[in-house]
């Protein structure tokens, strides 16, 4: 058995554990309600976007845009991996990068795939798969940044695909339900799928909102020609998206595995001070026998 | 008094603006235009520029405007901008400072530089230092 001074070090020990497991928990608490807010300020902008953008598509052809088009032989695909900096969130990272690793090995097999890395986790892992890794942007995911970040990432792969250098784009992320469910997902941002839903669900809205369609509106330039310009700027805002989601998804994760933390750590300390107070009591008894034992000796 | 209309700038960050304004003129990429109550339905994408509006009491305002989209409907403006910035919130120092950088890559003319972001970057610094 444990001597007394061991399970009061360990005792000891563990509280300190519990109070930075708590700490952190309120860390990512803050961090959390944070990123919601960002979260929710994008919502204004990313809803009216996809209306405009909505009404629009359904006027233009297909050919409106080279992004639209899907390549006849698919050989190189890029993947943007949303993950965060540090652990500690439970199975956060594991998740995200299982979902990727799941569709490299059955979609994309045999395709030469480059990484374009969100977060030193996903970027730690495509290094030790030994995959190309294309970009990556540490310190952005779980942390403030701001739609530019998005904005040249994703003109870059852009410009790759209508460069003929990528043909196929996928964004692995975090889509953030609820506090406790977030699901890694996966999203094809390139070439554009098919516009057909996102006009049909904005037209039902606006006929919701008015009780009729909305009239024709007159464009300038030309509707394709600014559906062109458009088309770019909702890839933007997809990775801005994702990267919004990823981070909350993050603190929440972080927030959630250290709540569990700190309730173990009480469980644990609990425990050990059970074994404290019967290692204690044990020790009484037995001084108490030496006592009685002497006495009685001494009696003859 | 004219009659008002709705005005929203939209960033991804914030809304910056949504009040009722007399009336409003942005920088369209063809041209800027102005709007007053009434106004057809019309879209439109917009260049870096100013934003000017008519608020409420008719006092003149002005937002720096980068890029973005309109939406104009009979009584209401929506602008969709990547970023936008107030007056009070433009900072000089630093917008001075991104002119002059511009102004030096585009007059050394290295192979190495990209003109159109230099120039954006220039345009961007220019109408911020206009507005303030």
């Amino acid at each position: 058995m444990a001597t007394l001074k061991e399970v009061k070090s360990k005792i000891v020990s563990v509280k300190k554990t519990r109070q930075i497991t708590s700490a952190m928990k309120m860390v990512a608490t803050s961090r959390l309600r944070g990123a919601q807010n960002s979260m929710e300020a994008f919502k204004p902008y990313a809803s009216k976007f996809a209306e405009v953008l909505g009404s629009i598509a359904g006027k233009s052809g297909e050919d409106a845009s080279p992004l639209l088009v899907p390549r006849d032989e698919v050989k190189k695909v890029a993947l943007i991996l949303c993950t965060s900096d540090r652990g500690l969130c439970g199975g956060f990272n594991t998740n995200l990068i299982s979902k990727a690793d799941k569709l490299i090995k059955s979609e994309l097999d045999g395709k030469q795939i480059s990484f374009i890395c969100f977060g030193k986790k996903g970027r730690d892992w495509a290094k030790k798969q030994s995959q190309p890794i294309e970009d990556e942007f540490i310190g952005v995911v779980g942390g403030n940044f701001e739609f530019s970040v998005a904005s040249s990432s994703g003109q870059k792969l852009i410009d790759n695909f209508l460069a003929g250098t990528v043909d196929e784009v996928y964004l692995v992320y975090s889509e953030f339900i609820n506090m406790a469910k977030h699901i890694p997902t996966i999203k094809q941002i390139l070439p554009i799928p098919s516009l057909d839903g996102v006009s049909e669900g904005s037209a039902e809205k606006e006929k919701d909102k008015d009780g009729q369609f909305l009239p024709e509106h007159i464009c300038e330039p030309s509707s394709d020609a600014l559906l062109g310009e458009m088309l770019p700027k909702n890839i933007f805002i997809q990775i801005y998206d994702a990267l919004l989601q990823t981070s909350t998804s993050e603190h929440a994760a972080r927030m959630s595995s250290m709540e569990n933390a700190t309730k173990a750590c009480g469980d644990i300390i609990e425990e050990l001070q059970t074994i404290y107070n019967k290692t204690r009591q044990a020790g009484i008894t037995a001084d108490l026998m030496d006592i009685v034992g002497g006495a009685e000796a001494l009696k003859g | 008094m004219a009659e008002k209309l709705f005005l929203e700038v939209v960033t991804p960050q914030k809304a910056i603006v949504s009040e009722e304004v007399e009336s409003v003129v942005a920088p369209g990429s063809e041209g800027e235009f102005g709007v007053l109550k009434g106004h057809t339905t019309f879209l439109t994408s917009l260049k870096i520029g100013t934003l000017q509006y008519k608020d409420a009491k008719g006092k003149e305002r002005y937002l720096f405007i980068n890029g973005g989209f309109a939406e104009v409907l009979p009584d209401k403006v929506t602008i969709l901008a990547e970023s936008a910035e107030r007056r009070q919130d433009i900072d000089v120092g630093r917008a001075t400072k991104a002119k002059e950088r511009a102004e030096k890559r585009l007059a050394e003319k290295r192979e190495d530089t990209d003109l159109v972001r230099a120039e954006a970057a220039l345009r961007r610094a220019v109408h911020r230092l206009k507005i303030k």
